[in-house]
């Protein structure tokens, strides 16, 4: 069920907050064992907060859109009252004592909160396999791995443990698992929604937004995040006249090839639609892994210091690895790669000047089998962690606003997924552009 | 400082404090910042 339709069925009289919320508490009774979507399970709160908003809209008091809606909520965002595990040992005892700006804005729009998700140690991982909580796993088949770091929360919104979720997404959290769970992630501009009360992994990448079964949902949260709850739908943009840019040198040079014909497919319906579609390169792509690995392993590394001398054994093994490698980053490259994506954001804004969006899949790969390393991409062997990044931390590196849509599946029934990418500050505009092309990547 | 001696420093400190791991890992991170380099010159 969608918020959307949530909404319309609440506003008849035709369900309750509370009977949602129920619904949602038995899907993670029923699943949760299977799929380690959830470190802490909020039942008895949930269904207070879920009577409470019931009285509420009786009484004539209707919050908006998100009024009753059960949403979980990544570990890494302080909720008052809980311990913000970050999925780390080295948080053992920590407990919040407020609420992230972004989760107050959600309580202030009526949201009820069923729960605290599993995610990839301190965020720093693209699979979530390393987890004080054990790995969460892909409802698509929990052999695999559900994307990360927000994998709990994109496996939770999967299976119905929950209408929406709150992602952090600094190389592609919130778009990677949405594109492996096959929902729609959506990574606002940076800045737009306070990062106050997260956990950073790294200050200088770090966003966060929603993950929702569709795009007007992520719509929706996406407005009540900044602290506008009441907000409408906006009107999708109008398919004539649409220019679409796609990226296809570096970002389209290894795909799988399921992903490579679900993505040709879709290329042809925006043609058939009337689309103005285009094919484009961004100069300097290659520069992309190098200018993200030398700042983000850096912020890292030192909001990470002191614990990694204190209590380095408490980290997992991979994790406490790569806090450590970002230690010898020289500060010669550091300034290097922030004259890096300089150059990035002005190409990017260049290939954006004459269209509305840019397109490109969200991630190459299926999701991959947990424990793997490397996967076959058309009889080559590539590692798993570059190959997850590879399409989505541009945008991290920039800071434009991008979207994760379902894009189809492969003969394994595994999602796919497109990315959608509009300007800087002009989130809403390219929500826009997504309304109009959500059927169309999606028919 | 050179690629080349900055790598042998940080592979020789990280045996120094116990994590032969990073080894690789730096190998990794010396050849994504050869290619950094290398964009800020041209």
């Amino acid at each position: 069920m969608t918020i959307e339709e949530f909404g319309r069925r609440l506003r008849a009289r035709e369900t309750t907050s509370a009977a949602a919320t129920d619904e949602c508490l038995a899907r993670i009774d029923a699943d949760n064992a299977k799929l380690n979507a959830f470190i802490l399970v909020m039942a008895d709160e949930a269904r207070r907060q879920a009577r409470a908003l019931d009285t509420e809209l009786s009484a004539g008091r209707d919050r908006g859109p998100l009024h009753g809606v059960p949403v979980s909520i990544k570990d890494l965002l302080d909720v008052r009252g809980t311990a913000t595990t970050a999925a780390s040992k080295v948080r053992a005892g920590h407990v919040a004592g407020r609420d992230a700006a972004a989760i107050a804005h959600l309580r202030q729009a009526g949201v009820v909160i069923v729960g605290k998700t599993n995610l990839h140690e301190f965020a720093f991982g693209t699979t979530n396999e390393d987890s004080a909580y054990g790995p969460a796993r892909n409802p698509h088949d929990p052999s695999r791995s559900p994307g990360g770091s927000s994998g709990g929360s994109a496996a939770s919104v999967a299976s119905g443990m929950a209408l929406a979720t709150i992602g952090t997404d600094t190389g592609g959290s919130i778009r990677i698992p949405a594109a492996a769970c096959g929902i729609v992630g959506l990574k606002p501009t940076i800045g737009e929604v306070s990062t106050d009360g997260v956990i950073p992994l790294s200050q200088t990448f770090d966003h966060v937004g929603p993950l929702t079964q569709s795009v007007a949902d992520a719509c929706l949260v996406y407005h009540a995040l900044l602290g506008d709850h009441a907000a409408a739908l906006p009107a999708p943009l109008p398919l004539s006249g649409l220019r679409i840019a796609v990226l296809r040198k570096y970002f389209c040079d290894v795909l799988d090839d399921e992903v490579r014909a679900r993505f040709e497919e879709a290329i042809a319906r925006f043609r058939s639609a009337g689309v103005h579609v285009d094919e484009i390169d961004i100069h300097g792509a290659e520069e992309i892994s190098p200018v993200y690995l030398h700042i983000q392993l850096a912020d890292a590394s030192t909001y990470h210091a002191a614990t990694l001398d204190s209590t380095p054994d408490l980290y997992t093994r991979p994790v406490r690895l790569r806090l450590e490698m970002g230690r010898y980053i020289l500060a010669e490259d550091y300034v290097r790669a922030l004259q890096g994506r300089e150059r990035l954001q002005r190409m990017t804004d260049a290939a954006l000047a004459q269209h509305d969006a840019l397109l490109l899949p969200a991630l190459p790969i299926p999701a991959p089998p947990i424990g793997a390393t490397t996967v076959d991409v058309s009889g080559k062997p590539e590692p798993v962690r570059a190959m997850m990044l590879r399409l989505t931390q541009l945008f991290n590196v920039t800071g434009h606003p991008a979207i994760a849509i379902p894009m189809g599946s492969t003969d394994a029934g595994l999602p796919c997924s497109a990315q959608l990418v509009g300007c800087r500050m002009q989130t809403d505009a390219l929500l826009r552009v997504a309304l109009a092309c959500e059927g169309i990547i999606h028919p | 400082m050179t690629l080349e001696s900055w790598l042998a420093s940080a592979i020789a400190d990280a045996e120094k404090r116990g994590l032969p791991e990073l080894k690789t890992m730096l190998e990794a991170l010396a050849k994504s910042t050869a290619v950094l380099r290398q964009a800020s010159r041209s």
